[in-house]
């Protein structure tokens, strides 16, 4: 049960991209056309699910304060080595990349050719490391669950790239502002599905987490108040059904 | 100029304006819009960045020639790394607070595609006092779009600057509060930043016109 509770809620309401911002610039980048935006969807999905239990293991049986004594005996337990796991992060997943591409390259050719540039640097999609890191910061206890919450993130990684591609291949055909193409009308849209992933919040818990709401977004906004949280919830609902309504239909 | 050769003085100013690092290359989004709620985190978020991509790109200028290209990413993060590392270790021990509440974000400093990409587009290429004008140019780029819309976003969100209350206090009912203005709470929620950004985009390609994309 547990296991599927993170599923969802890290596809949906922690969704990598509308809830967090992580991998905006490869989803930025890549998101011109769908087949592209799948690849690389694809391929962080797999990432992150390699990386995310690889980095747990790492980080409860090295890492953590106190972690080496657990199996190296007593004279180890009081080393705390957690400032290394920035860089011991970094080096599991550039290594993993490194893997992918030499898989993707040998089987499919087409996919390394329109990946391009982009399949190093999902080295530095944020979305992988933000995902080893959030798995550090919110302590999930085991390893399933921290698999679960690869994939998971990863899924949502995917649907987000795969909505966004597919609007802006719809949108070329709309009357944008000048000013406004390309970028500008890319990051308004991306603010837009973000309001409409919001309503999600609701979906485990029944709608009452107002609690619960605030302690995720309070991380960064400590000057937060409820009063200001309950304004999330009072966005009005015609609003949000439309913004529900075009990301199922993009999706 | 004195100083700065006129070259040299284009690399820290182009990245503030016509080519910037957020705007107009697409790097470094995800904490410039994760961590703007706050004037305060931003202007922490810049000052990091500032110090890891100017000694960044010093450092794998200097080694431009040695690293083989096949593994340079590998070379290039470490090198991040252990910046990011020295940075988060300086803000736990003189600004524990703030760096709680910038939590997993200093470490994401790592994956800020404006590193890699200057370290790409110009570092592996140039010298390390142009690498360094470059890296401080293009953090001060990326800085400056942080700042604004964290100004905006605290100021409309919470009606603070830096914490002080400029516009009166909300409970109190003064100053503005007084006239019936209320905070938009709204400001402080994620989509917002992807909303302020795409407004900047905006006013910023309605002013010069030569930035306009086709599509």
């Amino acid at each position: 049960m547990e296991h599927i509770e993170l599923f969802f809620k890290s596809i949906f309401i922690d969704n990598m991209v509308f809830a967090t911002f992580l991998g905006m610039c490869s989803y930025l980048a890549v998101s011109k056309k769908v087949s592209t935006a799948v690849g690389l969807g694809a391929a962080v999905i797999f990432v992150l699910l390699v990386t995310v239990p690889l980095n747990w293991l790492l980080d409860q049986y090295i890492l953590q304060p106190g972690a080496l004594g657990r199996w190296l005996g007593e004279d180890y337990a009081s080393f705390d080595l957690s400032f290394l796991s920035f860089i011991m992060f970094i080096a599991t997943i550039a290594t993993m990349v490194q893997l992918v591409e030499i898989v993707v390259e040998k089987f499919s050719p087409s996919l390394y050719n329109s990946l391009g540039i982009f399949l190093p640097l999902i080295a530095v999609n944020c979305a992988i490391l933000g995902g080893s890191l959030f798995m550090q910061s919110r302590e999930i206890p085991t390893l399933g669950l921290a698999t679960v919450y690869g994939i998971g993130s990863g899924i949502g990684w995917f649907l987000a790239i795969l909505a966004i591609a597919a609007i802006r291949e719809k949108i070329r055909y709309s009357n944008v502002p000048p000013a406004l193409r390309g970028l500008g009308i890319t990051f308004i849209t991306t603010g837009l599905m973000a309001i409409g992933f919001m309503s999600f919040g609701g979906m485990l818990t029944g709608g009452d987490d107002a609690g619960k709401k605030e302690e995720k977004t309070a991380v960064l906004e400590q000057e937060n108040k409820p009063v200001e949280v309950a304004t999330v919830t009072s966005i009005p609902t015609e609003e949000k059904k439309e913004l529900l309504n075009t990301n199922k239909v993009n999706e | 100029m004195g100083l700065l050769s006129k070259k040299d003085a284009a690399l820290i100013k182009d990245p503030l304006a016509d080519n910037n690092p957020i705007t107009i290359q697409v790097l470094g989004i995800c904490s410039a819009l994760a961590i703007t709620a706050q004037l305060k985190a931003s202007i922490v978020m810049t000052i990091s960045v500032i110090f890891v991509l100017g000694v960044g790109n010093v450092v794998i200028s200097l080694i431009r020639n040695i690293i083989p290209s096949k593994i340079r990413i590998i070379v290039q993060l470490t090198v991040v790394a252990a910046l990011v590392i020295i940075v988060d270790q300086v803000l736990k021990a003189f600004s524990y607070q703030l760096s709680k509440e910038l939590g997993a974000f200093i470490g994401l400093i790592i994956t800020n595609c404006i590193i890699m990409g200057r370290f790409e587009a110009f570092a592996l290429g140039n010298g390390p006092w142009k690498s360094f004008l470059d890296g401080v140019g293009n953090a001060l780029g990326y800085g400056i779009i942080l700042i604004i819309v964290g100004f905006f976003r605290e100021l409309l969100g919470s009606g603070t600057l830096l914490g002080f209350k400029v516009l009166g206090d909300p409970i109190a009912k003064t100053g503005l509060y007084a006239f019936g203005y209320e905070n938009n709470g709204f400001m402080l929620l994620a989509p917002m930043a992807l909303i302020v950004v795409g407004v900047l985009i905006w006013v910023q390609r309605s002013r010069n016109k030569a930035l306009i994309e086709d599509h």
